[in-house]
């Protein structure tokens, strides 16, 4: 703005006038960088469109030689030297505006493009970080060290007096571990596929617990081919043994029901015995469910799909899918 | 002739058969019984007497290491687990004998031979008693008490409890409906109850927070069924501030 002032003290504008001028100028160019901030804000142009941005800058790179033009015209209409020279360097004034419209638009542009970019890349950071969470902890959840070792316990048992029920129970395991392995996350399976899944894992813990563990399945037919994220019952049904399992003796049954609802929705309830008295809150218990409830929200962004409810000493668990 | 006795308590009956199995080769080991769970195990040690027994860690209601804090005269142990980080680390400090399922007839051969040994030395339970007082000490904080009445096993919610007191070697756990004994000291109630719930307001007591009904300075404070239980100076400076008087 000093060297904008000693330029036109040069060519002979009386100093006061010169900085009238300068300042009005100057107090253009705040305006404008004002008003392109604001825009950019609200619309960050793509490479095509930038086009737009220039006639932007270009309109009001007019606008504001033509206002200060008028102003300082208006301001000294008695100064007749200073009205030749206004006259003389519209032109040039409207050079310097497009000059420091395009260096504002440009700034700022990139300004913002850079925050914008640090802002994407920490999201992706954190979906990343969210989904590497959900595959470790059901690679642990799959290879639960009790569960596979138990089962080879069981295996060997069965190896001396039963040799046939051995080699059946090392199939179903197999079976029920590739199934595991070669599941995507976020893939979807239909009710039927995914029941099939949740049948070995069934099979292999009744022949561990024997006559204590029943299971019963409720299917509504017309909901077999319905579909739902791969790996979901198994480790709520696991849980459910768990509870039922360890918190009651005697016999226990865990009942899954499938139903759906107007096609909108799979709605899934899995049922244990459950005794409130000693279930220890401390044991973790609750980890599996809050995982399932997760991976929902990540795949339907919606935090009611998994309801709970104790009633008459059972524990119930409510899933709906969205179809 | 038969010269040991042993009791094999596991929920998975196939884990127990394969006890059996490789015990056939061990003419001189009796099993006396078979049990399915903590609760059947206490009666069977009672009624048997074991010289040793096979225990699973895991189990229902109440785990392997509570069976054995409420056992009066525990016998030897030998844990069948399958997998189970910290167990583990104690049994090893311990020098107790573990069996990792699912494990070989030769691992089984070296585990009865170890215990044949020991069974045999001048004191078989020295060091069980140390080692179940130190793994129930790693538990962060109690979230249930497992107590014995005559010949039954409860689980006792820690809101049961009225107050507990010291009682020789004993602790006394008060309950509206009963009271209870405790092989334990006041020192592990006081280090494993949430001291926000849990005040030692003597050296002889320890009351519920929640369970003080009036405070009757300085000797006494009154429960809400009425009990009066003495307080020393430190527990009733202890029960000002965790009331926030």
């Amino acid at each position: 703005m000093a060297i904008y002032t000693y330029v036109l003290f040069d060519f002979a504008v009386p100093f006061k006038i010169a900085l009238v001028d300068s300042f009005i100028t100057h107090l253009s160019f705040t305006f404008s960088a004002f008003l392109i901030h604001i825009t950019l804000k609200y619309y960050q142009p793509t490479k095509e469109n930038i086009f737009y941005m220039r006639i932007w800058a270009l309109l009001m790179a007019i606008g504001n030689t033509a206002v200060i033009v008028k102003g300082l015209e208006f301001l000294y209409s008695q100064d007749l030297a200073y009205q030749e020279f206004i006259s003389k360097s519209v032109l040039l004034r409207f050079i310097y505006q497009v000059l420091m419209m395009m260096i504002i638009t440009v700034i700022q542009w990139m300004a913002n493009f850079l925050t914008e970019q640090k802002s994407l890349a920490e999201h992706q950071h954190e979906n990343e970080r969210i989904v590497k969470e959900a595959e470790l902890y059901n690679l642990r959840q799959q290879l639960q060290p009790h569960f596979l070792f138990n089962s080879l316990n069981s295996i060997s048992a069965l190896a001396g007096s039963k040799p046939d029920q051995a080699r059946r129970m090392i199939e179903q395991l197999s079976e029920f571990l590739r199934h595991t392995l070669r599941k995507d996350d976020k893939q979807l399976i239909s009710l039927k596929e995914e029941l099939y899944q949740l049948d070995l894992y069934l099979q292999i813990e009744k022949v561990r617990f024997g006559n204590r563990l029943k299971s019963t399945v409720v299917l509504d037919a017309s909901c077999a081919n319905k579909v739902m994220p791969a790996l979901i019952l198994q480790p709520l049904v696991e849980n459910a043994i768990k509870f039922g399992l360890y918190d009651t003796l005697g016999e226990v049954e865990i009942v899954v029901e499938a139903k759906c609802a107007a096609n909108q929705y799979l709605q899934i309830q899995i049922s244990n015995p459950f005794d409130s008295l000693t279930h220890r809150q401390t044991a973790g218990t609750g980890f599996g469910l809050d995982s399932i409830k997760r991976r929902l929200y990540l795949l339907y962004a919606n935090n009611d799909l998994v309801q709970t409810e104790i009633k008459d000493q059972q524990f119930i668990v409510r899933l709906t899918i969205p179809q | 002739m038969k010269n040991y006795s042993c009791v094999i308590i596991d929920d998975e009956p196939l884990a127990r058969s394969i006890v059996m199995e490789y015990l056939q080769d061990f003419k001189n080991i009796e099993v006396k019984q078979e049990c399915n769970d903590g609760f059947e195990g206490v009666k069977a040690i009672a009624l048997h007497q074991p010289d040793f027994i096979f225990l699973d860690v895991q189990m229902p209601k109440i785990n392997g290491f509570e069976m054995l804090e409420i056992l009066e005269n525990a016998p030897a142990v030998i844990f069948t687990t399958a997998f189970d980080a910290y167990a583990m680390k104690a049994f090893e400090a311990h020098a107790m004998d573990y069996l990792l399922k699912p494990f070989s007839k030769e691992r089984f051969g070296k585990a009865i031979e170890k215990m044949m040994k020991h069974l045999q030395s001048a004191e078989p339970n020295a060091h069980l008693e140390k080692f179940s007082e130190e793994t129930a000490a790693s538990e962060e904080q109690l979230t249930r008490l497992v107590v014995k009445h005559h010949q039954t096993v409860q689980v006792l919610n820690l809101q049961d409890i009225l107050y507990l007191e010291a009682y020789g070697d004993y602790i006394k756990i008060h309950t509206a409906q009963q009271t209870y004994l405790k092989k334990k000291t006041m020192g592990y109630f006081e280090e494993h109850l949430n001291s926000k719930d849990f005040i030692r307001v003597h050296r002889s007591y320890i009351i519920p927070t929640q369970g003080v009904q009036k405070i009757d300075p300085p000797d006494f404070v009154i429960l809400r069924n009425g009990q009066k239980i003495p307080v020393s100076r430190t527990g009733y400076n202890k029960l000002k501030a965790t009331l926030g008087l």
